[in-house]
């Protein structure tokens, strides 16, 4: 199963065509409800002006070596390993859904457009890479969203009380979750399951790229963006009028070890 | 004259909900994000600005400790055992000042609640906050106002 292509053999019932039109329809949801969303909720203006009372209070200006360096650093260092989540369960689930997801959009669109149809060439490679990112996905989403989100963990509310924050989350898992059975059904022989499955993974799809103006979607964009403000705020001086590090290691005290949240 | 949170630094963690005196700090239901639910009943004692790992919570201060274009942040290193301030005023000039987290031995004044017993589900339904009505050294109920105590009518 690992190792077969699901769209060169939904390819063999449905045209090639009609699946790639489908990635692109997506792609066109993540643009559209992106584009809406910034409008709505003046994302853009915020940074912007942001960014304006940033220069104004500046200590001193970046040249564009420097910026270009603190971008490199913020996008290996906070944005390639979530730094801001610190370290923990949080941020390891977070990275292995990350790039689980990344994995399985990717292979996504390189088996569509690149080994799906008549006379297409077979990949051993990519399928593998499509499966690995899908249970990825589901590893690192199932255990955020039944152990670690804030409303289990620190609440004491139960793994099954869903909130409007859950669309995004529960709407990629249910992709990748139907994404594997789909294609473990089809590649077994079992067509009617393999159906079964293929309608519930379009609809998660259709539900998480057309859900994006409500959900947190977003924050894929939204977050990177954020945190290179924020290094770039700390470079420059500005720092969001953030006091300077204190020039007193140690001298106060023991430090302190902080304790996981538990509000109840 | 309360707190609120920089959305696109916040990233859900819980710890200002967990040390809010007020509980008026929550996690959002829509982008599961700290909320300050009640403005007015915030007396800036600014436990989550320090709490906050992220520094996603500022203070909109008093207008006459902190008039308009001012600007009143708070950062807390807990490995060196500091909290700095940065206070800027509206003409510009700034202050910066570095305190100690605390000069006593962590831990041996302050309760260890993580160690406490977890409470039962009707306890984090009630509307009592932790060790009420006990710590409030009141025997059984908390004290109520009847209703028909109030005076009647429109009066100023």
């Amino acid at each position: 199963m690992m190792s077969i292509n699901p769209y060169a053999m939904l390819a063999e019932t449905i045209s090639p065509l009609a699946i790639q039109g489908f990635i692109l329809a997506m792609l066109a949801l993540i643009v559209i409800g992106t584009v809406v969303q910034m409008i709505h909720h003046k994302n853009l203006t915020y940074f912007f002006n942001n960014a304006k009372k940033a220069k104004l209070a500046a200590e001193r200006e970046l040249g564009v070596g420097e910026k270009t360096s603190v971008i490199l650093k913020t996008v290996v260092h906070d944005i390639a390993t979530t730094a801001e989540l610190g370290a923990g369960k949080r941020r390891i689930a977070h990275v292995m859904g990350m790039y689980g997801t990344i994995l399985f959009w990717v292979a996504s669109v390189v088996l569509v457009f690149g080994y799906t149809g008549t006379g297409a060439s077979v990949s051993t490679i990519w399928p593998m890479i499509w499966h690995v990112g899908a249970i990825m996905t589901c590893v690192g989403g199932y255990w955020f969203w039944l152990f670690l989100r804030v409303d289990v963990l620190a609440e004491a509310n139960p793994w099954y009380r869903i909130i409007k924050a859950d669309l995004f989350v529960l709407a990629l898992l249910a992709c990748a979750t139907t994404g594997l059975a789909w294609s473990y059904f089809q590649s077994s022989g079992s067509a009617e399951l393999g159906y079964l499955f293929l309608i519930l993974f379009i609809t998660s799809n259709i539900v998480l790229f057309g859900g994006v103006y409500w959900s947190k979607f977003a924050h894929m964009i939204y977050k990177p963006g954020a945190a290179i403000q924020k290094n770039l705020a700390e470079a420059d001086g500005s720092r969001d009028n953030l006091p300077p590090l204190a020039d007193a290691p140690k001298q106060f005290g023991l430090g302190i070890k902080r304790e996981q949240p538990k509000h109840y | 004259m309360s707190t609120f949170v920089y959305m696109t630094r916040c990233d859900g963690c819980g710890h200002c909900v967990d040390i809010c005196p007020s509980d008026i700090m929550h996690i959002d239901e829509n982008i599961r994000r700290a909320v300050n639910i009640e403005p007015n009943f915030c007396w800036e004692c600014y436990s989550c600005v320090k709490a906050c790992p992220n520094h996603a919570i500022d203070v909109r201060g008093y207008a006459d400790f902190a008039p308009m274009g001012h600007s009143v942040r708070v950062r807390r290193e807990e490995e060196k055992g500091t909290i700095s301030w940065k206070i800027k005023f509206r003409n510009g000039t700034t202050k910066d000042f570095v305190s100690p987290i605390t000069t006593k031995p962590w831990g041996e004044f302050i309760p260890k609640l993580a160690d406490g017993d977890k409470p039962k589900q009707g306890e984090i339904n009630s509307q009592a906050l932790y060790t009420e009505p006990k710590g409030l050294n009141i025997d059984g109920e908390l004290p109520s106002v009847p209703k028909d105590s109030f005076k009647k009518g429109v009066y100023y």
